[in-house]
């Protein structure tokens, strides 16, 4: 079991064609992924590797081949267009892998997408991936094994770095899911650990947030009061100067907000366990486990 | 990006706000003409990317041309918070009879546009805010509608009790809002929203910060940037596009992900060294950019060493350590170099940088030890 993708995930890919997009469609495949369909606007009817039909828009894509999950790798002018391309045509999990989608745009894009009731994940984000089951992203899949430990993070080579400490150390995954380093996005962390609680093969989760806004602390209070499972927790950015965005746009620490430090008291205060290294994790896992 | 305050004020100016005149000058000479222009009594004001420009001097009163000339010359060979101020905008002194803050951002909680506006204006807000929260009126904006009437009038009303007065104000406010949504902004404020002893509302200060994804669209908003006014090493790296922060540390950082870059920094500090800078080489790993930030931190004379921590997902690691070594050949490096890399086409990354005598780590521990071993006392762990 995982959360959000599994063996029933039907992907098409939005900017297919592209540098990013096919390269990492093959990656996808390869990893056992069900691609079932491709847009890219003006070369519809043509094939993708020979294997994956290729539409003009998300409707004609989702009419043909019933798609349930959309990934996006389209430039970031065009990036919300297709997010709300791809929730108007009904699709169920949108996941945006592009970087530097404007932020007002993605003010437009959370009402929509949110009410047509589909879920969207990123923007700027690596994706998630269940081991064994489907990949829909970037995360490479050798660095992932199968197991009962649920991540979630905000950061991309970061998660990469503890997940590969996690597999190294035996400890495999339901699901890893990198939901993005903007501002705004579409899935929180409060909502990943409320589908990893009800997931009954995850048996603990990682948290890796980091400097910047509220949402660790909010997802700390959602820890202490609805959660049964053990969270370890990492936080990023406890040398960071204050002002300064660091790469994530919302990577920033405005006056006396979204410090490292005031993010891992409110994961003690909940009762998490908190990582000083990233490599600590795998301790702290074996521990509450 | 950060724009400057008389940059800003065009912008505003054009949506309609009411904004006294004003005019910026890079010499004493030209701030004295100015002053003349604009009857002799004048405020001249740094044009710096930094806060409390009042508190550091670099905002005072003109009685006199010549007076204007004297003060310009001051602030034109001052630094604020490290940046030179190389700009200053000469603008006629106004009557104040009330300060009120007006600002509209982006709200990550809400995920939209929100107002502030306070009748404590002229301050720094973080403080209205921390100390007397009800003094602030928060009006989130719904997108699809914009700030609409009864929302500015009712933060009009808020800041004024002459209801001539709260229109006004309101206006301004529904310019404000189009300048930010029109400029692709992450940030727009007047502060202070002035009355003059008239009635007249009007703005004497205006901030803006433009989202930097949005600058594609808007070339003419993005040839506002003034370089001058920027650290050169953050000028080159983004120019090389690369993301860096430059921090008083002696241990120099290449990272590939920004999560990464910070925890990075934290572990260098965690075994007892200080990081001098963030840098981020991005997804892509264009040999070239591993050229650039190579370039970029050893001209740094406070590094001591410099780490490469690469974790290979799309980036490939084999491009990187082809950028080390043509970087390397280019320019001799003064500085010892530790380099952990991992990941994508590693076996070929290890071969080249073996070829050319460096080694590698895999392990991102062991290599920050050595970096900060080597930066603190010359010697390896």
């Amino acid at each position: 079991m995982s959360i959000y993708i599994d063996t029933n995930t039907t992907l098409l890919v939005q900017g297919i064609t592209g540098r990013d997009g096919s390269f990492h469609t093959r990656q996808m495949m390869e990893y056992g992924t069900q691609v079932v369909a491709g847009v890219t606007p003006g070369k519809g009817g043509q094939t993708f590797d020979e294997a994956v039909p290729i539409f003009n828009t998300v409707y004609d894509a989702v009419q043909a081949t019933g798609a349930n999950t959309s990934v996006i790798y389209v430039p970031p002018m065009y990036a919300a267009d297709a997010m709300m391309e791809a929730a108007d045509a009904g699709v169920q999990l949108i996941v945006c892998i592009t970087e530097g989608v404007p932020v007002l745009d993605m003010t437009r894009v959370y009402p929509y997408v949110r009410e047509r009731g589909a879920r969207l994940v990123g923007p700027n984000c690596p994706g998630l991936i269940s081991p064994g089951a489907s990949k829909v992203g970037i995360i490479p899949g050798r660095i992932c094994t199968e197991g009962s430990v649920g991540l979630v993070s905000r950061s991309g080579t970061l998660t990469y770095e503890v997940v590969y400490h996690m597999t190294c150390a035996g400890l495999g995954q339901t699901t890893c899911i990198g939901i993005g380093g903007d501002p705004i996005n579409g899935t929180s962390f409060i909502d990943c650990l409320e589908a990893f609680e009800a997931d009954p093969d995850t048996q603990a989760v990682v948290m890796i947030g980091e400097i910047g806004g509220t949402d660790e602390q909010e997802a700390a209070c959602f820890v202490k009061e609805r959660m049964s499972k053990p969270v370890v927790g990492f936080i990023a950015g406890r040398t960071a100067p204050p002002g300064r965005r660091m790469g994530h746009a919302g990577a920033i620490i405005s006056g006396a907000s979204g410090t490292a430090a005031e993010k891992v008291q409110a994961f003690r205060d909940a009762g998490m366990r908190v990582a000083e290294r990233p490599i600590d994790v795998v301790g702290l896992l074996k521990t509450a486990t | 990006m950060n724009i400057h305050e008389y940059q800003a004020k065009d912008i505003f100016r054009r949506e309609g706000i009411p904004i006294p005149p004003g005019a910026v000058a890079t010499t004493p000479d030209e701030a004295e003409k100015l002053a003349a222009q604009f009857g002799g009594t004048v405020v001249v004001k740094a044009q710096v990317h930094a806060g409390g420009r009042g508190k550091a001097g670099g905002v005072k009163l003109a009685k006199s041309p010549a007076e204007a000339k004297t003060l310009a010359a001051t602030i034109l060979s001052m630094h604020i918070k490290g940046l030179p101020v190389t700009r200053v905008l000469v603008t006629p002194a106004a009557d104040i009879a009330s300060e009120a803050y007006v600002g509209v951002i982006v709200d990550r909680a809400s995920k939209r546009a929100v107002f502030m506006v306070s009748p404590a204006g002229g301050i720094d807000i973080e403080e209205v805010a921390a100390t007397t929260p009800e003094k602030i009126l928060r009006i989130p904006v719904d997108p699809r509608y914009g700030l609409l009437n009864f929302q500015a009038l009712r933060m009009g009303l808020f800041l004024y009790a002459d209801v001539k007065q709260a229109r006004a104000a309101a206006k301004i406010m529904q310019q404000l809002y189009r300048a930010f949504v029109h400029s692709g902004a992450s940030l727009a404020e007047i502060n202070p929203l002035v009355t003059t002893p008239e009635g007249a509302v009007l703005a004497l200060d205006a901030k803006m910060v433009l989202d930097d994804n949005e600058l594609p669209r808007h070339p003419e908003l993005a040839a506002l940037r003034d370089e001058s006014a920027e650290a050169p090493s953050e000028v080159r790296a983004r120019n090389a596009h690369l993301t860096f922060i430059k921090l008083d540390g002696n241990v120099g950082c290449v990272v590939n992900g920004a999560g990464l870059a910070m925890a990075t920094m934290d572990l260098v500090k965690y075994y007892g060294g200080e990081p001098a800078n963030f840098l981020d080489i991005g997804g892509s790993s264009n040999p070239e950019k591993v050229v650039n930030a190579l370039d970029i931190i050893a001209s740094d004379p406070n590094v001591k060493a410099i780490l490469f921590n690469i974790f290979g997902g799309i980036t490939r690691t084999d491009d990187v350590a082809n950028g080390i070594v043509t970087a390397t050949e280019r320019a001799p490096l003064h500085v010892p170099l530790v380099i952990r890399l991992t990941g994508t086409n590693e076996e070929q990354a290890l071969k080249i940088l073996s070829a050319h005598g460096f080694t590698a780590m895999t392990d991102m521990d062991e290599a920050v030890k050595q970096a900060v071993s080597l930066a603190t006392t010359g010697a390896a762990a």
